[in-house]
Order: C-alpha cells, then sequence, then structure tokens
C-alpha cells in the first residue's frame, strides 16, 4: 500500500488533490482512499488530506501517519508544521516552490534521512500562468506523477477532466503536462 | 458500475434510485452533501417523480417527511448531531406511528462542548426511539444499506435510520459498484402503505391513546422489530443474490472460529480493527472481531453465537454512556447471559480523536493479558485530566471546563491558533 499526505492552507485544493489522485489510480484498476483531515475549514489554515493506493480494498481509516510521499503545496508551511512526521526514510517530498531546494531550508532533514527523494516544482507559477488563479494542486499531481511512477499523466488528466467542467479541466491539464515534463526531466537527472 | 466517489454522492444517488418521492432537507455537516446531491439530482431532472423541500429546521425535514410518508409517498431525509436532538420530538412520532421514513445520519458528537466530529453520540441519544438503526461499515455498504432500508421500513411499516461515521464515510473518497436502476426496481417492490391519509377515505393517524392501550400499541412496536431481527437477514440474502455481493445483515464476524479474545464494534473503524486483528493473527495471537449493523433491534441471539465461545470480550465504543460507561456494552453483556466470560469497555473515537492501529494493537494486547480496566478510555491524556482535577479542587471559581483544557494544551496542540 502506497500513503501519500498532502500538506497546504485552505483554499488551495489539497482535497481535491487527493481526490483526484484516488481516481487517478482507480481508473488504473487499483483501489484507492482520499479524505481531508477533518476540522473546521477556513481560507489560509494548515490543511491535510490524505490519499492510500492499494491493489486490495483498504480497510483501514486512521489518517495517513507513515506517508510514502508528501506533497507540500505551500512552503511557508515547511517551518511552521511537522510537515515530515512519520515520512519513510526513504520517501517522496514534492515541494511548491519557485526557489531552489537550498534555499529551503531542509538540511537537517536531508541529514536525518538522506535517502528522502527531494524535489521542488514551481507549481503556483504554473498554475497562475495556465488557470489564471495560484492553484497549485494538479501540476503537483502531475509531477508526483512523472516523479514516482504511482501513476500514470493519461490517469491524471482523466481524472482532472472527470473532476472539473471543461473550462477548468483544459487549463489544468495544460499546466498538468508542462509540470509532468519538468518533473520527469528532473527525476532523470537526479 | 464501479465509481470511485465521496460516500455521500454514492448515497445520495443510491437514494436516486430508490425512487423517493419527497426529499425534505435541511443542511448539517456531515450530512450536508447528501442533501446537496439529492438536490442536484431532483433539480436536474435525474431523479423524476420526487419533490424536494427545503425546510427551516430539521424539526420541520422530519415533521414534513412524517406528513409525506402518512399520505403514501416514499420519504426521505437525513441530520447529524444536534440536528437529530432538534427533531426529536418528530423521531418518537415517526417510530410511534409506524410510518416507513428512511434517514440518513451522517454521525457526529453532540455539544456541547461543540464538536463537528464523528462519533456515535447521536444516533445513540434515539436509539429507544422505536427506529431501527443500522450502521455502515463501509461506504459500499452505505449504499447497499439504504436500499435495503427502504425494502425493510415498507415490509415492516417502521421507520429505519442508516447511520454512517460522518466525515469518515461521509467525505471519504473510495470505490462503490453503483447498481443500475433495474437492479434496484426490482429489489424495491413499490411502496404499498399499511395507512394513507386519504381525503376520499378519511381515517385518524395519531390519535390520543389511554392506559387502556399504550402499553399495546408500545408493545407491537415492539413486536415489529423483533421480527426486524428475521427480516434484516433475509433482505440481505436477497441482496447478495440479486447483486452479487454481502451487505447489511445482523453483524459479521471476522476470524473469530478459534479466537479467543473478541473485539466488537459499530460502523467504520471495523476496518482498522480487521487490519489490527490480522497483524496480531499473523503473531499468533487468537483474536477476531464482530461488527455489528443492526443495533436496533439488537441481534442478542446472533452476538450470543458470534462470541459466546470466546474468553474475553473488547467492546470499542464511539459513544460514552456518562456515569455508566459503555451503550454496546450493554447489549454485548445481556447476550452473554449465563456465559462466564470477561468483558472489557472501551471508549474511542469521541469527538474525532483518531483510533489508530497502534493505539488499537496495545490495547488488545492489554487486553489478552487481562490487565485492562472494566472501561477504559482510549487514548486519553491523563495529564490534562489530572491537572485540570487539581485546578477544580483548589479553585472554586474554576471557570468552564472545556476552556481550561484547551487553554492546557495551548493553541497549536488545540488547532485554534
Amino acid at each position: 500500500m502506497l500513503q501519500v499526505r498532502i500538506h497546504g492552507r485552505g483554499g488551495q485544493g489539497v482535497v481535491s488533490g487527493a481526490e483526484v489522485l484516488a481516481v487517478a489510480a482507480f481508473l488504473e484498476g487499483r483501489h484507492a482512499q482520499a479524505f481531508p483531515s477533518f476540522g473546521s475549514e477556513r481560507m489560509g489554515a494548515p490543511v491535510m488530506a490524505f490519499c492510500r493506493i492499494d491493489d486490495r480494498a483498504i480497510r483501514l481509516r486512521e489518517p495517513v501517519m507513515e506517508p510514502d510521499a508528501l506533497i507540500i503545496q505551500d512552503a511557508t508551511l515547511l517551518h511552521q508544521v511537522d510537515l515530515f512526521q512519520g515520512l519513510s526514510r526513504s520517501g517522496t517530498v514534492l515541494v511548491n516552490s519557485s526557489r531552489p531546494l537550498e534555499d529551503l531550508g531542509l538540511s537537517t532533514l536531508l541529514e536525518r534521512t538522506p535517502d528522502v527523494r527531494l524535489f521542488a516544482l514551481s507549481a503556483t507559477e504554473l498554475a497562475v500562468r495556465h488557470v489564471g488563479r495560484p492553484v497549485p494542486n494538479m501540476p503537483l499531481l502531475a509531477a508526483f506523477a512523472a516523479l514516482t511512477g504511482v501513476i500514470g499523466l493519461d490517469s491524471v488528466i482523466a481524472a482532472i477532466r472527470d473532476k472539473f467542467p471543461a473550462r477548468l479541466a483544459e487549463p489544468n491539464v495544460a499546466a498538468a503536462c508542462e509540470a509532468f515534463d519538468i518533473a520527469r526531466k528532473e527525476a532523470s537527472h537526479a | 458500475m464501479l465509481r470511485q466517489i465521496e460516500g455521500s454522492r454514492a448515497v445520495a444517488e443510491a437514494i436516486a434510485l430508490a425512487r423517493p418521492e419527497v426529499i425534505c432537507a435541511y443542511p448539517i455537516t456531515p450530512q450536508t452533501h447528501i442533501v446537496e446531491g439529492l438536490s442536484e439530482l431532483v433539480k436536474a431532472g435525474e431523479l423524476r417523480g420526487c419533490e424536494f423541500i427545503n425546510v427551516e429546521s430539521e424539526f420541520a425535514a422530519l415533521s414534513v417527511a412524517i406528513g409525506a410518508s402518512a399520505a403514501g409517498a416514499r420519504s426521505y431525509t437525513a441530520t447529524s448531531s444536534q440536528g437529530l436532538l432538534f427533531m426529536a420530538e418528530a423521531v418518537y412520532n415517526a417510530a410511534g406511528l409506524g410510518l416507513p421514513i428512511v434517514m440518513t445520519i451522517g454521525n457526529r458528537a453532540i455539544g456541547a462542548p461543540i464538536n463537528i466530529w464523528n462519533d456515535h453520540s447521536d444516533s445513540m441519544s434515539m436509539r429507544d426511539s422505536g427506529w431501527i438503526q443500522l450502521h455502515a461499515e463501509t461506504n459500499q455498504e452505505a449504499l447497499d444499506l439504504h436500499i435495503q432500508a427502504f425494502r425493510l421500513a415498507e415490509t415492516l411499516s417502521m421507520p429505519v435510520m442508516v447511520c454512517m461515521d460522518g466525515f469518515i464515510l461521509t467525505h471519504a473518497v473510495e470505490r462503490v459498484d453503483m447498481p443500475t436502476q433495474v437492479e434496484v426496481d426490482s429489489y424495491l417492490i413499490p411502496f404499498e402503505p399499511r395507512q394513507v391519509l386519504d381525503p376520499a377515505e378519511p381515517v385518524s393517524m395519531g390519535a390520543m391513546v389511554g392506559p387502556e392501550a399504550f402499553m399495546e400499541v408500545r408493545y407491537l412496536a415492539h413486536h415489529k422489530q423483533m421480527q426486524a431481527l428475521e427480516l434484516i437477514p433475509q433482505l440481505a440474502e436477497e441482496f447478495e443474490l440479486r447483486f452479487g455481493r454481502k451487505s447489511g445483515g445482523l453483524l459479521r464476524s471476522y476470524r473469530c472460529e478459534d479466537a479467543e479474545t473478541i473485539v466488537v464494534a459499530l460502523g467504520s473503524v471495523n476496518g482498522t480493527v480487521q487490519e489490527v486483528v490480522d497483524a496480531m493473527r499473523a503473531q499468533g495471537v487468537r483474536i477476531g472481531s464482530v461488527a455489528i449493523t443492526a443495533f436496533r433491534p439488537f441481534p442478542l441471539d446472533a452476538v450470543r453465537a458470534a462470541i459466546g465461545h470466546a474468553k474475553r470480550v473488547v467492546v470499542l465504543e464511539k459513544s460514552l454512556a456518562v456515569g455508566l460507561g459503555g451503550i454496546l456494552s450493554d447489549g454485548v453483556r445481556k447476550s452473554l447471559s449465563g456465559i462466564q466470560l470477561k468483558g472489557y469497555t472501551v471508549i474511542a473515537g469521541l469527538g474525532g480523536r483518531n483510533i489508530t492501529r497502534a493505539s488499537l494493537h496495545k490495547l488488545f494486547e492489554a487486553a489478552g493479558r487481562d490487565e485492562l480496566e472494566a472501561v477504559t478510555f482510549l487514548d486519553l491524556n491523563t495529564s490534562v485530566v489530572e491537572r485540570e482535577l487539581v485546578r477544580e479542587r483548589l479553585q472554586r471559581r474554576s471557570g468552564p471546563t472545556a476552556e481550561s483544557v484547551l487553554r492546557q494544551l495551548g493553541t497549536v496542540a488545540s488547532g485554534i491558533g
């Protein structure tokens, strides 16, 4: 079973991100479960959502406490919330940031867990350019697909079209495709 | 057809397939998405022959459903938490009148303190109202139970609550197999009411009944629930024949054959319990679990048959009978009358507290060593409780408890920062 935790702030589409990831996995014939960390949602407050993917029915109902991958939609959370709690020692971390990894102050994390794979993607910029709004969730999912190979780009695109009406889906698909290409190049260098 | 959708959406579509004629709704989280979904289906013309009535309160929601059901319409509503309390008088009336309304409960805690998260306090508060109460373990089962609920309610002329864990199920996006209209039509025979308010053929409903007959009317309601103990498994069996999957029934046992320790619970937590059972079985521990689907009527004989051979039973409850302990435990204990078996009540997950594999594993190990108290509060922060008790001892005007506990936790841990 693969477990993903998505961190972000209210209004950034964290819950939709987990949902679209689950739909993408479902479209590939896998079992998936997506759910939010429940709370009094408000714009800008730290929020989490979870996604599990498996080849058999998923019974577990606890939040994702030992993630294999983290998607961090807002880099300002890096030093505010314990984002890395429970992260697998060989996990993948994808951060939405336009700044290079060295500038994010994550050296302690890498010293503690040298096998963690860390990537940054300027997803907000991609979203603003394609969608016209700072919603980084869909490009991040596409980058996650490229970096981990857990799901294919086609499934991400199909899931985006399943979730959103065409006027929102198509710009998000464009952002996702560009993010996928960037991340694939990055992964092949890493 | 297999779909990957939110639990609330799955239930809304299942209700639509059952062809309700009147839906009354008042929003309260976490049930809101269900009635929102239904209002969309009615507005889009996908659910025909159904009147969707926006009302001004939960009291009105169920009162309108009572009127609609009395007029012979298949009627549905949904609520949660304080919403269920606000309709309490109508809840008893619907049952007392024997009206086959189906209502979803998106289970959620009851305040004060204000809390929007999941536990079972709401539906438990109405456990003796005369409604049948069924608990879903997964979103698939929630969907399936709603279809069975209309058949059950209408066969007996008695209302049914389908309880599903708020947020944990209502807001989870997972795989469900959505039946077709043809399949549901073949399972749900048209509603033939026992009683109809019809101006052409007037009758009184809800007459005043004095001491000479009240007890008999109540006895007949009890008798009907006893019939439900036979009907619920029959409907689940027929459902399996038609839809090809097991859903509903009175209860489900998991790896109980040679179990020394058996865990009993309601609802979605059973999934996590089964994961822990598997992990402990792999370590050679003889443990199993029982998910109770029918909480009202309570299946005393089935529970006795499922757990009577064990050495101990751990009843895991998402509700607290303040001043007593467990609620589900009472029924389980009654089912074991005359059998010597150690019984433990564990109160867990109140107000949305996460119930984790790690905590359950430790708990079941302690149960196996018979080291549990009769009533245990899973993951209770005892230092906070102790400090608060000391503070209250030292200070007469100690102030409100909830605010003091939050202050002790600090803004970050309490999530209010």
